[in-house]
């Protein structure tokens, strides 16, 4: 142990005399969470808002359902503002305005509904009913907005229609249109709910600031884990095996180096991101559990990549890519568990999902939330480590 | 008898078909210092890998101070130095803090360290430079910090792997005068080169390695009689020279005799034992001597003729 330690610490004062491994571990993820947090979290505080004006020819309940209890149930949540209009050329003339960005108080309108008349009647009939949404100029969003509001209540509307056709079918009497507008009212019975608990969910600050540390920590790994190819090219490789030292102290040695410069990258990143940014991690102790997980997996992942490479050279390209792939597929970028599908599964093949798996276990749990993340990315550094020892073995002469 | 401090024997070493050392055997004194003298790819690095522990054996036996030495035997390890042929020393380390870090995986420590540290520097000739960084030193400063590592926890068993190629030739004197100083103090000394001119400076005993093998073994002298080489005089004389070689051919220490052009040349076993009889009977008739020179045998030719090629083919 005592020559471990002592390859070790002179590792470090290397590194640490070598800047590239302080820009790498703590000045690069520093930085680009930063950015990140920039320009991503104004999302958070971003509220949608519209201006929409109707105009309603048909007058009819169905008409009147969607002018008032549609729009105007949004309008009281003061999500948009709704204006009803007597003719369809003002509501043109509010959409077509050129709108300088410059301008102040320049009365227009985002989109404008247009409901025919003869729309409410459509309903108890087999003829389509249709409604017109004029986008304005240059509103994009709001506009695609109000087509999807129009989509929404003509589905609502369908729904309409089959519970009238079912009605008749069954020979039940009563006034179609009033069945229609009964058949409107009924909510819905199954709704799309998101499957994570809010509380689990890591702020934009957050997610990227954890994201890139984890990211960047196989980079700062890999400059202790391929210290031992950088003593071969060095030539000191023959001294050391040459020395009264068990090999397995050489291996012990560069293993703790990665060890230490990984928890002080992530150390300084968590404290970091938290008094600058604003980064919530958690509970100190998960936090640390889970930097010791990633450590250990990082370790075992870029070891094998140290073992297995030939020169310094080309496990420093081989590292960036296995780090790069798999930041990305474990969602240290986007987070790809929101995509669904094959991706969001084939996340947990990374040790990087895991990690972000246990933060956000962690934001909305207390420590033992983390234990099966720790669990899967200790398995990932066992697994890794010893196939990368199996390499060591065979790879360590002079 | 003493235990000798390296006793290696029947070596062997096979890199797939190639048999890159086959039956090397010798052994080296305390005190004595050994020339393994080879062309480039002889064998030297991978024989000497073996007896210092890194590289494993095919077959063979290696030990130190009566200790057996592998790749895993520390005890052996621990009584050896080595000085690889490629500097080994780190760039971006002072040369004092490359000499504590070995010294520290040696086992030394504390005050002993750090004034055994104080002594190699002064002996390597850097200890004004004892706190810059290797990096910034001339490659005679660098084999001269990798030559101190070597011996810095006073080894009984220096191994020296072509420690002055590539070196200017102030520094490479630093370094034989270094070699020569350590041999005297004790130390036993396995050297290998490809200079013929360092193995006869430097080395008690040579052995010839070539395609593997030893090819032959002894002082220099011995060697030099193994092949049946004679030293070569010229005497540059005036007089009537053909009484001369006459009487010199009448001696028994001398193979040839023969004059021209106002010198005359003969042939010796020995021309350091033999030059002042040579020298008395020359004069002995008349003939007044003005100039000498005596052409040895090198171990280049020893080499030449053992091998069929020269030393740097």
């Amino acid at each position: 142990m005592g020559a471990a330690w002592t390859i070790a610490v002179k590792d470090l004062k290397q590194r640490l005399r070598d800047r590239s491994a302080i820009i790498v571990g703590i000045i690069a993820p520093l930085a680009l969470a930063a950015i990140f947090s920039f320009v991503f979290n104004p999302i958070e505080d971003f509220e949608f808002t519209a201006d929409y004006v109707v105009v309603d020819q048909d007058g009819g309940l169905a008409a009147r359902l969607f002018v008032d209890q549609v729009l105007g149930g949004m309008a009281a949540d003061d999500t948009i503002t709704v204006e009803e209009l007597d003719t369809v050329e003002a509501a043109r003339v509010l959409v077509d305005v050129e709108v300088d960005p410059f301008a102040e108080d320049v009365d227009t309108a985002d989109a404008a509904f247009i409901l025919p008349a003869g729309f409410s009647a459509s309903v108890a009939s087999p003829d389509p009913a249709e409604m017109e949404v004029l986008a304005g100029r240059g509103s994009g969003t709001a506009a695609g907005v109000a087509v999807a509001i129009a989509e929404q209540f003509a589905s609502q509307l369908q729904t309409a229609r089959v519970s009238t056709a079912t009605a008749e079918f069954y020979g039940l009497e009563g006034d179609r249109a009033e069945i229609g507008l009964r058949a409107l009212a009924v909510p819905n019975l199954a709704t799309v709910a998101d499957a994570e608990a809010t509380s689990k969910i890591l702020s934009g600050t957050t997610f990227y600031a954890a994201g890139l540390a984890i990211f960047f920590l196989f980079f700062t790994v890999q400059f202790g884990v391929n210290g031992m190819l950088e003593e071969r090219h060095a030539g000191t490789l023959p001294r050391l095996l040459a020395a009264p030292i068990p090999k397995l102290s050489i291996v012990a040695g560069k293993a703790i180096t990665a060890a230490i410069m990984g928890v002080i990258s992530m150390s300084v990143l968590v404290a970091a991101t938290s008094l600058m940014f604003g980064a919530e991690w958690g509970n100190p102790l998960g936090v640390f559990l889970l930097i010791l997980g990633g450590i250990f997996a990082a370790i075992g992942i870029m070891g094998i990549v140290g073992a297995f490479a030939r020169t310094a050279e080309q496990a420093a390209v081989y590292s960036s890519i296995i780090a790069v792939v798999l930041g990305f597929m474990g969602g240290t970028f986007f987070p790809v568990g929101q995509a669904g599908g094959l991706l969001a599964k084939l996340r947990f093949v990374t040790p990087h999902a895991w990690f972000m798996q246990g933060l956000g276990d962690l934001a909305g749990g207390n420590v033992s939330d983390v234990f099966p993340a720790m669990v899967a990315l200790l398995v990932f550094g066992v697994v890794c480590g010893g196939l990368a020892a199996l390499g060591v073995r065979r790879g360590m002469t002079a | 008898m003493p235990q000798p401090t390296l006793e290696c024997s029947g070596l062997r070493k096979v890199f797939d078909d190639l048999v890159a050392v086959d039956d090397v055997g010798f052994h080296i004194e305390a005190g004595e210092t050994y020339g393994l003298l080879g062309p480039n790819g002889a064998g030297k690095t991978t024989s000497i890998s073996m007896i210092s522990g890194l590289l494993t054996r095919d077959a063979g036996s290696v030990t130190v101070g009566g200790k057996e030495m592998t790749t895993t035997s520390l005890d052996a390890k621990g009584l050896l130095g080595l000085v690889p042929q490629d500097i080994a020393v780190y760039p971006d380390l002072t040369a004092r803090e490359n000499l504590v870090f070995f010294g520290k995986l040696y086992g030394m420590s504390g005050k002993d360290l750090l004034g055994r540290v104080d002594e190699v520097l002064g002996v390597i000739g850097l200890t004004d430079r004892a706190g810059d960084r290797a990096e910034d030193f001339s490659g005679g400063m660098k084999r001269r910090l990798n030559i101190g590592i070597g011996l810095l926890h006073k080894p009984s068993l220096l191994i020296l792997d072509e420690p002055t190629v590539g070196v200017d030739p102030q520094s490479r004197n630093a370094i034989l005068e270094s070699v020569e100083q350590l041999s005297g103090e004790g130390m036993a000394v396995l050297y290998t080169t490809h200079y013929m001119e360092e193995a006869e400076r430097l080395c008690d005993r040579v052995g010839i390695i070539d395609h593997g093998r030893i090819e032959a073994e002894g002082t220099r002298r011995e060697l030099v009689q193994l092949v049946g080489h004679r030293d070569r005089i010229r005497l540059a004389a005036t007089g009537g020279l053909e009484p001369a070689v006459a009487a010199l051919n009448n001696l028994t220490t001398v193979e040839e005799a023969g004059s021209g052009d106002g010198v005359i040349e003969l042939l010796v076993s020995d021309a350091g034992e033999h030059l002042t009889e040579i020298l008395s009977v020359v004069t002995g008739t008349g003939v007044s001597v003005s100039g000498v020179d005596v052409d040895e045998p090198n171990l280049e030719s020893v080499f030449l003729h053992l091998t069929g090629r020269a030393l740097r083919d």
